[in-house]
């Protein structure tokens, strides 16, 4: 066991620092994960961008003919060390780089390779994922979003939400609904949408620390010409797999995620005196402390099937799980600790992190659905029967109001509460 | 990078299951309950060469590494094989690292060909709550002190709860000295002074004993202060691979019984409520799997480390186990619960282990003592 490169990615770590070493000067400051809010912070943060492709530190893992490096999962772990411990940002347009844009290398007509790639890698212009709805999260193919065919192309009608960088992104790609007499995962197509075009409306959604972290989109009569779909029309649905599977990756590549760190808690608790000597706070931490421990050595095991040229299995979710619960016992460990002065909103109070915690644990799909997933595909337990398999999309819209009409009217048709 | 075992080691896994399987352990381990004796494992051990395992190759060990050693714990720990390595395997490690003048070549040879079992007595180390070596006392929430040893080697104290003491030709028992160090002490039992006092208690696999010691003549071995603690958490460590063995075998029973098991026209695992719950016995699993990888890599590689990974082994993979023990009762429902099944026996495990060697509790005092005293260091940098 150990930790070192091989040669190959020690090189590639050398040129990598070299050219930090060199550079960094010309980084915008780094505000970690709070909001790029100000005008001025995103087009530094797009010009840095474009500096680090030009260095050859953005797209690691596109073809070389888009303007990337060729390179393996490594390599972009490796990039991403480094980029971390210079104290620099990383580029600003993560869901685009890392999600987006291999989707449209994967589906997308040569034309749209040509036109959106290069801008897209460069930061020149910023791109948002438009696919989970109001009803539409863990079960994406529900998606009620309508795209109806015109004279001249599309027009679309509907509601996204949770849509990070909508608010200055040109480019949206998004899942809608195409043909509702199909079975819902079959009557969907995907799309580049301008953001804008007439019709698209975005809004901040702000969450329990008071940040807008997410958008909702609304789109009104959006026309968009005929060539806008990615992939066969009807067919968005395997389009729309392949950009959740790269959002797997690019979440699995984030190095050392949150940020979280069982040192830097420890920090924190030893500048309280009298916390590290107490029991009750010595066993909460040394618990959850060994949490996030156990995820450090979890992450090097992934980069270990990778590195073997496998892919890390469904079960690598479970590490989300480990790190929202062991994020949740450090909040609550160190308000009890420290008391109200703890929940400060301020740099260095714990507010911010202990109010972003219960919406993460949906993040990327809710904790239950991750349960059933792993449950289903790693121990090859039978799934929930469903009721929705093979019906059209147009009939299952139909039941759900009959069924919500008859809750209303009392219930007096329901199948369950049978005693056994 | 790479954290993935080796061929080997998965070989040395394959062979310790073959070997183990051709004894119906968890079959004894209910017998032994009702007052039958256990199969003797310790010829088959010392066939497959895992009393050597942690002896160097010039003192006619195999030399392998803790890691090692963990791997065949995983196997033992799966189907309940109560074979006396936990006393075993540390004193040895202890022995070997003294030189020729306090570890006898001959006696190391002897050990290492389990042709003589060794158990150890140890102590764990202070921390930054408690500034004494302690052994377990023999009932209560406080810790009793470490054995003492005069200068002419003699040992003098008590230690309580002491893993496969019953039936060890020697001992290696953690003392303090007149200047009140710690010394690893080599005893044999046949020398006088020394009582072994057997004791069974809830898991009839788990062979312990209560030592008392009346100025019994021993050697004091020429090790470091650092060597003794880290035979204690290696002590940790092996315990720590015995449970995760039995999370394994509680996950896959359960999972099996949880296909097959229908209820109102279903699969029981189908239904939510019980996928969750065999689904947290894998996220505890893989939790303590990647531990035990840091905890093998620090025992090889990093030191300084060995102490915080060993414990933060132990305590999520002692969680892990008595999770996953409550678990596979409840989804076998109430037969689960009764002598119909094996589930008790791994129950009865788990609740012993998260007792034995200073508990899982004070496995995770000591997570946060070194991450405490790390960044405590840091500050002062």
């Amino acid at each position: 066991m150990d930790l070192n490169d091989t040669p190959e990615l020690a090189e590639h770590r050398a040129k990598v620092r070299a050219w930090l070493a060199k550079h960094k000067h010309e980084a915008p400051v780094n505000e970690g994960a709070s909001q790029v809010e100000a005008e001025h912070d995103i087009a530094a943060r797009r010009a840095w961008q474009a500096r680090l492709t030009e260095g050859g530190l953005n797209g690691t893992t596109w073809p070389a003919e888009f303007g990337g490096q060729g390179l393996g999962p490594l390599h972009q772990v490796v990039t991403n060390q480094e980029i971390g411990a210079a104290g620099v940002p990383g580029i600003l347009d993560v869901i685009g780089v890392g999600m987006l844009g291999p989707t449209i290398i994967a589906h997308g007509a040569e034309e749209q390779k040509e036109r959106y790639l290069l801008p897209m890698l460069r930061g020149d212009e910023v791109w948002c994922q438009l696919f989970s709805e109001p009803a539409a999260g863990s079960d994406l193919a529900a998606v009620q979003t309508r795209a109806k065919r015109t004279e001249t192309g599309w027009v679309l009608n509907g509601q996204k939400v949770w849509t990070t960088n909508a608010q200055f992104s040109q480019y949206g790609l998004l899942l809608a609904r195409t043909d509702p007499d199909l079975p819902k995962h079959k009557g969907l197509t995907m799309f580049i949408v301008p953001m804008d075009a007439p019709g698209v409306t975005v809004r901040p959604l702000r969450q329990i620390s008071g940040d807008a972290h997410f958008n909702e989109v609304f789109l009104d009569d959006v026309a968009i010409d005929e060539d806008a779909t990615v992939g066969p029309v009807d067919g968005g649905w395997g389009v729309g797999m392949t950009t959740l599977m790269f959002e797997r990756v690019t979440i699995g590549l984030g190095g050392e995620g949150f940020g979280w760190r069982a040192d830097r808690f420890a920090g924190s608790l030893l500048a309280e005196p009298g916390a590290a000597e107490d029991p009750e706070v010595r066993h909460r931490f040394g618990e959850l402390a060994a949490d996030f421990i156990a995820l450090r050595f979890t992450g090097y095991r992934m980069l270990t099937t990778l590195q073997q040229g496998r892919i890390p299995g469904p079960e690598g979710g479970l590490a989300k799980v480990t790190t929202i619960k062991a994020a949740i016992e450090a909040g609550e460990l160190l308000a009890d600790t420290l008391g109200p002065e703890a929940l400060s909103m301020e740099p260095g109070g714990w507010g911010k992190l202990i109010a972003d915690l219960p919406g993460l644990k949906s993040a990327g799909g809710t904790e239950e659905i991750l349960r059933n997933m792993v449950g289903e595909r790693v121990l090859g337990l039978p799934p929930e029967p469903r009721l929705d398999k093979g019906v059209a999309f147009k009939e299952l819209r139909a039941r759900e109001k009959r069924s919500i009409g008859e809750a209303d009217r009392g219930g007096e048709r329901s199948e369950t509460g049978v005693a056994s | 990078m790479n954290f993935s075992l080796t061929e080997e080691q998965e070989f040395l896994q394959e062979a310790a299951r073959g070997a183990l399987g051709r004894v119906k352990t968890v079959e004894a381990a209910r017998d032994a309950l009702e007052g039958a004796a256990l199969p003797d494992l310790w010829p088959a051990a010392c066939e497959a060469g895992w009393p050597g395992m942690l002896i160097s190759e010039a003192n006619e060990g195999a030399g392998l590494e803790p890691i090692d050693a963990m791997l065949v714990f995983v196997e033992l720990g799966k189907v309940l094989a109560s074979v006396p390595l936990l006393g075993h395997l540390p004193a040895s490690y202890l022995l070997d690292r003294g030189s020729e003048m306090t570890s006898p070549p001959a006696l190391l040879g002897e050990l290492a060909a389990g042709a003589r079992r060794a158990a150890f007595v140890g102590a764990c180390p202070p921390s930054g709550i408690e500034d004494r070596w302690t052994v377990a006392s023999l009932r209560g929430p406080i810790a009793a002190d470490a054995p003492t040893v005069s200068g002419d080697g003699s040992v003098s104290g008590a230690a309580f709860w002491v893993p496969d003491a019953p039936g060890a030709a020697s001992l290696v028992v953690v003392a303090m000295d007149d200047a009140g160090a710690p010394r690893a002490v080599l005893v044999d039992v046949a020398g006088g002074g020394v009582s072994v006092e057997p004791v069974t208690r809830y898991d009839a696999t788990r062979t312990l004993g209560h030592v008392r010691l009346d100025s019994a003549p021993g050697t004091m071995l020429d090790v470091e202060p650092e060597v003794i603690a880290h035979a204690w958490h290696l002590e940790s460590a092996l315990l720590a691979a015995e449970s995760l063995g039995a999370v394994e075998y509680a996950l896959e029973v359960s999972v099996a019984y949880a296909k097959e098991r229908f209820t109102f026209g279903r699969a029981i695992g189908s239904y939510q409520a019980m996928k969750h719950q065999l689904v947290e016995i894998l996220r505890l699993l893989d939790n303590a799997r990647s531990l035990m990888m840091y905890a093998g890599w620090a025992g090889s590689d990093k030191p300084d480390e060995f102490a915080l990974a060993a414990s933060a082994f132990r305590a999520k993979a002692g969680k892990a186990l008595e999770e996953s023990a409550r678990i596979q009762i409840s989804v076998h429902g109430g037969i689960g619960a009764t002598f119909e099944h094996d589930a008790p026996l791994y129950f009865r495990k788990a609740q012993l282990s998260r007792r034995l060697l200073g508990g899982t509790a004070g496995a995770s005092d000591r997570v946060a003592d070194e991450l405490f005293k790390q960044a405590t260091l840091e500050g002062a940098l």
